[in-house]
């Protein structure tokens, strides 16, 4: 009986192992194997397959910091960053405190509404928009009819404009997506807690900071982290709003990376394997440091 | 304080600061789709002049949008590819979450843990590596080139992982003494119960492929194997931009995501919130 005990459980352990290892082998070849080779590779120059050794080993790397484009990405990728996602992720936990009252109606109808751009994929939302601000587009059609300018302005023409607009494009594209987060968060409080809270004189605002916010600390952590992901991968709206302009003003890192290695006739893999590495350590820092923040055991 | 409490016009009054925000918002949510279904029917000149209701140009963009793009080609290289995808991905990581959630022990909570790593890894840091894998592997412009770094995420497993939890261990026990095997008990018994957390992958995971843009750029070298984003995208990148055209095809780029968002919202919404719980 004991023996036979053992010898199922073995098979169980081993049934457990053969389950998880298609998708163990997948992400180890797919993921971190090209990760390990992205920083070989990064010590390489050359052009494509032709790849030898840099002289001297971190040319690449000191290359990066010479760059003056590299350094405008990366800016720009900051800038995005640092205005798009506080104002969306407060607009997102706005609109979920709103439609997570009881007595509001039609809150179906209104979720829905906020959450449709979600249906829409990046590059289709970036060609939406530049079409809407083109120079002969709707924007200025509007504006001009209402006499708040007198001539069209070159929205994405214009460095300042056209990096404006990819934040605008970027709110509109993704409060909704983070507001069902933060609505699934607000539905498990028990609604007693703000009944209570109201009975004690709690203000909304009080309610909101001091029950709230803490409650819904592990969401808020997730969707930052989230979001400063995906904002330091930014790719699709820089090539297909702005393509990057005027002149590489808008141009985001990763599309930088792209450029270097698949654009026209370029081929720099080792240079791009360098950035894409400075990326990657970006990436890992500011979510260590979200953790950090948000751990709630201090 | 009670009287207050149970009136309802007074309760709705106060909500009226929420009613015009939200119908602001929804107003500017909706608008930018809106117009682009208006404008898929207008001209460049009626476009350009600010009209925003429906026009009678819907057919001749839609013959001008075949004539300059492989537009049946392309849906149907999205189509296949998003399907395969779904459909390994969902197997492939239900599968792990199945076992690291199920058969649970030390070393599967590390190693699963240092899966977890991958979701820092930026998609343009394996871009290179990736491209020259699969290059030297003949899958360029395939099927195959486009589903294989994305068949395991990270994300997916989550989601199935942390969904197991309300898979009852009693039912494993049960289809044991019933002398049921390991896989036995994955195929008859965790597949139907779990149907509700695959249906949110499975559309979390076609909109995803749907609309991947990056990977493919890279590894669809050949025009015949274009996806719908890189279709549209071609037709932004000429000189001249006949805006009529380019929305009639982003409506066709949209037409999928759009339905699955309609008829699966909530699925997608479990899908997007899956792996948080």
């Amino acid at each position: 009986m004991n023996k036979k005990g053992k010898s199922v459980r073995a098979k169980e352990r081993r049934a457990g192992w053969i389950f998880l290892m298609p998708a163990t082998i997948m992400i180890l070849v797919m993921s971190f194997w090209p990760m390990i080779q992205a920083f070989i590779t990064s010590f390489k120059s050359g052009k494509g397959s032709m790849l030898t050794w840099a002289n001297p080993w971190n040319f690449n790397y000191a290359r990066i910091l010479q760059d003056k484009i590299f350094i405008t990405s990366l800016k720009n990728t900051f800038l995005y960053l640092i205005i798009e996602v506080p104002i969306m992720l407060i607009l997102a936990i706005l609109l979920a405190q709103i439609l997570n009252n009881k007595d509001l109606k039609f809150k179906g109808v209104f979720r829905t509404m906020v959450f449709l751009p979600c249906a829409t994929s990046l590059v289709s939302y970036a060609l939406i928009f530049k079409s809407l601000f083109a120079t002969q587009g709707l924007i200025n059609q509007v504006l001009m009819s209402l006499h708040i300018i007198h001539e069209n302005i070159n929205w994405l023409g214009t460095a300042s404009t056209a990096k404006a607009i990819i934040i605008i494009a970027l709110i509109w594209r993704w409060t909704g997506y983070n507001m069902v987060f933060y609505l699934a968060g607000l539905q498990n409080i028990d609604y007693q807690v703000y009944e209570a809270a109201k009975i004690d004189g709690a203000s909304p605002w009080s309610t909101f900071w001091r029950i709230t916010v803490p409650l819904l600390k592990p969401v808020i952590v997730m969707t930052c982290i989230m979001s400063i992901n995906g904002t330091l991968q930014l790719f699709d709206e820089s090539v297909n709003l702005t393509n990057g302009g005027p002149a590489n003003a808008t141009i985001t890192m990763s599309h930088y990376v792209y450029n270097m290695a698949f654009g026209q006739g370029v081929g720099h893999f080792g240079y791009s394997s360098a950035m894409s590495f400075v990326i990657f350590i970006m990436v890992a820092v500011l979510a260590f440091i979200n953790l950090k923040v948000g751990d709630t055991r201090d | 304080m009670t009287k207050r409490k149970k009136n309802p016009s007074t309760v709705q009054r106060r909500l009226i600061p929420s009613y015009i925000f939200l119908v602001i918002w929804s107003f500017i949510s909706v608008f930018p789709l809106f117009w682009m279904i208006t404008a898929a029917t207008n001209n460049t000149v009626d476009i350009a002049r600010g009209k925003v209701w429906f026009g009678t140009y819907a057919l001749e963009n839609f013959r001008n949008l075949l004539a300059a793009q492989p537009l049946w080609k392309s849906m149907g290289n999205s189509f296949l590819y998003a399907i395969t995808q779904t459909l390994l991905c969902l197997f492939i990581c239900s599968l792990a979450g199945f076992g690291f959630e199920l058969y649970a022990d030390k070393a599967k909570d590390r190693l699963f843990a240092f899966l977890l790593l991958a979701m820092m890894i930026p998609g343009v840091a394996t871009m290179i590596p990736l491209f020259t894998m699969i290059s030297k592997m003949g899958m360029l412009n395939s099927v195959w080139g486009f589903i294989l770094p994305q068949i395991a995420t990270p994300f997916m497993i989550m989601m199935f992982r942390n969904n197991s939890r309300n898979f009852p261990p009693a039912i494993m026990e049960a289809a044991r003494i019933d002398g049921q095997s390991e896989a036995g008990i994955f195929f008859r018994q965790y597949l139907p119960i779990m149907r509700s957390t695959y249906a949110a992958a499975a559309v979390i995971t076609f909109m995803n492929a749907w609309n991947a843009y990056l990977w493919p750029k890279v590894v669809m070298t050949d025009n015949k194997a274009q996806t719908m984003p890189m279709l549209i995208a071609n037709l932004a990148a000429g000189y001249t931009i006949d805006y009529g055209v380019l929305m009639m095809g982003v409506l066709f780029c949209s037409i999928p995501t759009m339905v699955v968002f309609f008829v699966l919202q909530k699925q997608f919404a479990e899908g997007i919130t899956g792996s948080v719980k």
